[in-house]
């Protein structure tokens, strides 16, 4: 009896030893899901808190707003021709600059013909396209116009960070050991950190422009390993509360996942009140988001933020 | 030592004790996650109390207050299903809140002597008003009733209606044009009686002007409120904007391509538009809004915002700088 006890306890403790290293080795967390838990050893990116801003004087603020102006990079094709006109009829609308990059010329709508029919060369001509003609605009956001965005909340996000330093965000996720930014989630990307992506364009060692007809990895993953030979690497966006800004889900999926992880915290155990993206909504639900992000709201909340963003001009849905 | 008399037991132990160690342990680190995961939300749940004490100071201004008691039709089937959604958003916003059915539960639900079922929906609303009348008349100055698939923003409620005088026989709603002279406002978008209006009503039941007329619940209040001389108000903002919707969100203002009135838009008391101009800012109600989307709504008006951005539509700064003009 007492040794089978002991040989129990024994057993435990060895159980409880390995179950230690495994998790220490693995950076193992064994509870669910979000890629902000998921990445506590990895790089996040936080929004400026409250009090951060409070310490910076009018004058400096005013010098970050002007700073902190969006080119986007809308990655279009002919095929979904129904959500590139609702990126030109919606979010883009609030980006300083948004330039559309076209697989083909449609007759319906205009963009620059990059005349390319390979994906990865025509992002990377894009990506070339935009750095040549950023005039003074500092910050890149990247994305398919099956992403829905709200730019005032992604300039809000890099308020206090230097675009002269590398910066490579949004919803980080891991291929292997190859840590990424999410293509569908929206890339964001500092003016340094495009100035050495298109500079290591150029060699065809590190970063190829046809890459391997057998294996072709995904634009997102090819984007992260020419970044990674840069120095540059994947930062996840985060809240100030660390929760995830750029979502690879739409509100309604997201909404209702928490509704059976969190059904008595629905909202807070969900997304984040200054959330930057959203994937996998539809057209028409694109027209709600712009008539629920920007127009409707209680009578009588207001807030007290340091910046003002105006609405865009020749806009009514907004 | 009985090692050598039984050495498959001792081997069994001690392996089911490694399984137990390193579940344990696993079990153990996973708590220290969870535990991130509750202050957050603790925090959180402190925040909107604030929040909320401030919000409920806002319209206490005027002479009068602006209590608001809301009603939900509802049933014993609906309750898990959607009512129980309906308590999880935005009920508790108003004042007070009635969860008006055939039976009484701990939900808690009012159970008045109907039967369920679309036949008896006049009945229930006959009911309800009644019970309110008799029970709860001193408690609130306007009385909503809802359905159970009714999204309302109580705050914006609010906010229509404080302004007008609830001693007056008012009467708001999305207002629909067939069967009735002056019109009758859509049950499913959610209408309000002010008090003097809630008297006339259950006063013309009680004096026999109003009957059970049809099962149409909003078409038959609509014919009393008239026989009564409630007066249908235009709760439109102030650029013609409708305020109460009787479908979601994306029915109204997803533009389509020219083509006749659709269906849903030919019983319009008031010329409706498809696109940003059919809604208000400050939208009372939308209707067949389900679980998901009550939730979806709740994150849109009052979490999700655009960090700095001044809106476009300021009806307080519009009033403010017209009266510089004037003086």
């Amino acid at each position: 009896m007492v040794s089978e006890g002991s040989s129990f306890v024994k057993g435990m403790s060895m159980g409880g030893l390995f179950c230690l290293v495994v998790s220490l080795l693995s950076g193992l967390s064994p509870s669910p899901k979000t890629s902000t838990e998921e990445h506590h050893h990895h790089h996040h990116v936080k929004a400026p808190s409250k009090d951060e801003l409070k310490e910076l004087s009018n004058a400096h603020i005013q010098e970050l707003s002007k700073q902190v102006q969006v080119y986007c990079v809308v990655m279009v094709q002919p095929k979904l021709i129904v959500y590139w006109a609702a990126a030109l009829d919606t979010w883009s609308k609030h980006c300083d600059k948004s330039v559309f990059y076209t697989s083909e010329e449609s007759k319906a709508l205009e963009a620059v013909d990059l005349n390319e029919k390979d994906e990865w060369a025509r992002l990377r001509k894009a990506l070339k396209h935009a750095y040549e003609n950023a005039g003074d605009l500092r910050w890149f956001f990247l994305a398919q116009p099956t992403t829905f965005a709200i730019i005032e909340n992604l300039k809000y996000l890099v308020l206090t960070k230097d675009p002269s330093e590398p910066f490579y965000l949004g919803n980080v996720m891991k291929s292997g050991e190859l840590e990424y930014v999410d293509y569908e989630s929206g890339i964001v990307l500092s003016y340094e950190a495009l100035k050495r992506l298109v500079h290591v364009f150029q060699d065809e060692e590190k970063c190829p422009e046809r890459g391997n007809a057998l294996w072709k990895m995904d634009d997102d993953k090819q984007l992260a390993e020419c970044l990674k030979y840069t120095g540059v690497f994947a930062e996840n966006g985060e809240d100030t509360h660390g929760k995830g800004l750029f979502n690879s889900k739409s509100v309604h999926t997201l909404i209702s996942d928490s509704m059976k992880a969190n059904p008595n915290n629905v909202l807070e155990g969900c997304c984040s009140d200054m959330a930057v993206t959203f994937t996998g909504m539809s057209p028409g639900q694109m027209q709600v988001m712009m008539f629920g992000v920007y127009r409707l709201r209680p009578y009588g909340h207001d807030f007290h933020d340091v910046l003002a963003f105006y609405p865009p001009e020749g806009s009514n849905n907004d | 030592m009985t090692r050598r008399m039984r050495p498959n037991l001792s081997y069994l132990t001690f392996t089911s004790g490694m399984m137990v160690g390193f579940q344990l342990l696993r079990f153990l680190l996973d708590l220290n996650v969870s535990q991130e995961q509750v202050t957050y939300f603790e925090r959180g749940v402190e925040r909107n109390v604030r929040q909320e004490a401030e919000r409920q100071q806002h319209h206490q201004t005027a002479n009068h207050t602006t209590r608001i008691l809301c009603w939900i039709m509802t049933g014993p089937k609906n309750l898990e299903s959607r009512t129980k959604y309906i308590k999880d958003t935005w009920a508790n916003r108003c004042n007070k809140v009635l969860y008006i059915s055939s039976v009484k539960t701990d939900f808690p639900t009012v159970g008045l002597n109907v039967s369920e079922g679309r036949e008896n929906l006049y009945w229930k609303t006959i009911r309800a008003f009644q019970y309110i009348h008799q029970h709860h008349l001193e408690e609130a100055d306007w009385f909503l009733k809802a359905d159970d698939d009714t999204f309302v923003i109580v705050e914006n409620l609010r906010h229509t209606l404080y302004k007008y005088d609830t001693e007056k026989p008012l009467y708001f709603g999305r207002r629909f044009a067939p069967f009735i002279n002056q019109g009758y406002m859509s049950g499913g978008a959610g209408y309000v009686l002010s008090k003097e209006a809630l008297r006339r009503f259950v006063k013309g039941f009680s004096s026999g002007k109003c009957t059970h007329v049809s099962n149409i619940e909003d078409m038959a209040l609509g014919l009393c409120m008239e026989t009564m001389k409630v007066e249908p108000v235009d709760s439109r903002d102030i650029k013609g904007r409708q305020t109460f919707h009787a479908y979601p969100p994306e029915m109204h203002l997803v533009r389509q391509f020219q083509r006749p009135r659709p269906w849903y838009l030919t019983y319009e008391y008031y010329t409706p538009f498809e696109g940003p101009d059919c809604c208000s800012d400050f939208a009372v109600s939308f209707h067949y809004i389900s679980a998901v989307q009550l939730y979806v709504l709740d994150y849109l008006t009052y979490h999700l915002r655009p960090y700095g951005y001044k809106y476009r539509f300021n009806p307080d700064k519009e009033n403010r700088s017209q009266l510089i003009k004037t003086t």
